[in-house]
């Protein structure tokens, strides 16, 4: 049977849930007006006042923001509750740029806590269940996120953060861990070292896994399962709103639930701002319906995606958002085409080979050129030069149909790529420095 | 009567081999002879040791690629036309050759040792053994 953590609002029909987002719309409008300037400043350059707002129907008169709108008001820009009300900042990962430092109050971690104990009962977990928590705690939401929700519904907590492999494959055993979340690049580095270390499905009890903050494939859910014998649920969250949580999967495995009691979602076209339907694949943009340190309107997510209202077996009525086809800032324009990491990495899992790969792109004589590296694995290598080149040349064409491009394949060698144990360092991109 | 020869992958650049090399050194692996496959990006070191077992152990445990290949290693007279004699039965016998390499004769003894991979080890076995001539057992590899 299905188990919720706030079944009234999780299931409530479609009429409930706009009620909810029409009421909390305006007031969230009304609180951005009057407690953050930036926003006032450029809702009276479009012309708006939070009259204007009454329905979720009008959210498209609001001015939208993007990550440098975030940048450019660091660090106190946006805020919108007095800092002795906040308890918390979190940081986002990002490489490039200056960072974004999102504030929290109590009723901020609170509404985020609600969110991961829903994703994480989804997942399957209840009070039962312990729960190891291997993303990196500190700024990065990941790990106080997923810990924070833990408790919260009440599952014996394990806040491992990343790292030191072998201490996690130990208490996941000795402490019978039920359930692991962290970033799916990680789940399988530790699936890898099990196996290394002669542990397979049997030797521990984990039945779930809550993997997020990181773009991963179907295939690459599939090998996960297959290595940890588990189920691997995908989390989705962006700091800017909460952290992770804020849509999350079902039993069901198919698309990810979005917490509409307190962000509201929209698909626009990336190029134009106009929106889209449901079911049509665009930009993912939200609007947080009841935050009170960092209230955002229309934020830009860059996540391209789509999203559907249709009903769910799992009986959730929250809509659900596909799995980001891939981010536009992760989107490769390589020769005049678009290329997504993601659909490298289908690839390479679809003909059997690990996910430890980097994609490095560089330009010679004015010319892009696309290398991926490929680990070679136990499983891959034979004595025959002609088999192992035969493959290679398959992997090329393969790649060549899914992207329309020829890359130059190499295969290294084991573990030569680096493994960071937070995002996996996927691309290197030489043009641009 | 075949030997187990340790195929090792290797990446195509400048170093690889040397640490391979310092780490079987280190281990007191004897390698008694190899050759190398390359191609333009990786290569494959194949080799015969003296202690095929531990040798596949010591490269695993440091993050190496390799599997074992049977290979069949013949005793020549180490004199002029004697490998084209071989070739010649293996020849009749329907045998391919993927790849050869050889243990030349030292002062001393008067066979060379011919190591191969064949289509066919068995057809080779009975073709070379009606004519005579001695297949390498494993356990007389770190004699050679």
């Amino acid at each position: 049977m299905e188990r919720y953590f706030q079944k009234e609002i999780e299931t409530a029909s479609r009429d409930e849930i706009t009620a909810m987002q029409n009421e909390k719309l305006v007031k969230q409008v009304r609180h951005v007006w009057d407690s953050v300037p930036y926003y006032r400043k450029k809702m009276e350059e479009k012309g708006v006042e939070p009259g204007d707002i009454r329905t979720i129907e009008d959210i498209g008169k609001l001015p939208m923001i993007s990550k440098a709108d975030l940048r450019e008001s660091y660090p106190y820009g946006l805020l919108g509750a007095p800092l002795r009300d906040c308890v918390r900042i979190h940081s986002t990962s990002g490489t490039t740029g200056k960072r974004v430092v999102a504030f929290y109050t109590q009723h901020d971690l609170d509404l985020w806590q609600d969110c991961v104990a829903r994703a994480i009962t989804a997942a399957g977990g209840t009070k039962d269940d312990v729960c190891q928590v291997a993303y990196g705690f500190g700024l990065f939401t990941g790990g106080l996120g997923l810990f924070d929700g833990s408790e919260k519904l009440g599952c014996l907590t394990l806040p491992m953060s990343s790292g030191n492999t072998e201490r996690q494959i130990m208490f996941m055993r000795d402490l019978k861990a039920t359930i692991l979340c962290c970033t799916p690049s990680y789940a399988a580095y530790l699936g890898e070292s099990m196996k290394e270390m002669g542990m397979g499905p049997d030797d521990i009890p984990l039945k779930a896994g809550i993997f997020g903050a990181e773009a991963w494939s179907e295939e690459m859910r599939r090998s996960i399962e297959k290595t940890m014998g588990i189920k691997a649920y995908d989390i989705y969250g962006l700091t800017e709103l909460s952290g992770p949580g804020v849509a999350y999967e079902c039993s069901a495995q198919h698309g990810m639930h979005i917490n509409e009691d307190h962000f509201l979602a929209e698909i626009i076209d990336p190029d134009t701002g106009e929106q889209k339907p449901d079911g049509e694949y665009g930009e993912l943009v939200f609007t947080s319906l009841d935050k009170e340190a960092f209230p955002l309107l229309r934020y830009r997510t860059r996540d391209i995606c789509r999203i559907t209202k249709e009903a769910c077996a799992c009986g959730r009525t929250f809509a659900r958002m596909d799995k980001p086809k891939g981010r536009s800032d992760d989107m490769l324009i390589i020769r005049g085409v678009n290329v997504f990491p993601s659909q490298i990495e289908a690839v390479l899992l679809k003909l059997g080979y690990p996910a430890n790969y980097q994609i490095i792109v560089d330009r010679v004589n004015n010319t892009d050129t696309l290398d991926v590296h490929v680990e070679m694995t136990p499983e891959m290598f034979t004595d025959d030069v002609v088999e192992i080149t035969n493959r290679k040349k398959e992997l090329v064409t393969a790649l060549k149909n899914m992207i329309g491009l020829k890359a130059v394949v190499t295969l290294v060698a084991p573990k030569s790529i680096t493994r960071s144990e937070g995002k996996a360092i996927r691309v290197i991109d030489k043009r641009k420095i | 009567m075949s030997v187990q020869q340790l195929s090792v992958f290797v990446e195509n650049k400048p170093g690889t081999l040397g640490e391979l090399m310092k780490l079987l050194a280190k281990n007191d692996v004897n390698i008694r002879a190899m050759s190398l496959a390359e191609t333009q990006n990786f290569g494959i070191v194949r080799l015969i040791v003296d202690d095929v077992v531990s040798a596949t152990d010591i490269l695993k445990q440091n993050d190496y690629i390799s599997s074992l290949t049977p290979v069949v290693i013949v005793a020549i007279p180490d004199e002029v036309g004697s490998l084209s004699v071989i070739l010649e039965i293996m020849k009749n016998a329907g045998v391919n050759i993927e790849y050869m390499y050889a243990i030349p004769g030292h002062k001393g003894s008067e066979d060379a040792f011919m190591i191969f991979r064949l289509s066919d080890d068995q057809a080779a076995e009975q073709a070379l053994s009606a004519k005579g001539y001695r297949l390498v057992a494993q356990d007389e590899v770190e004699g050679l």
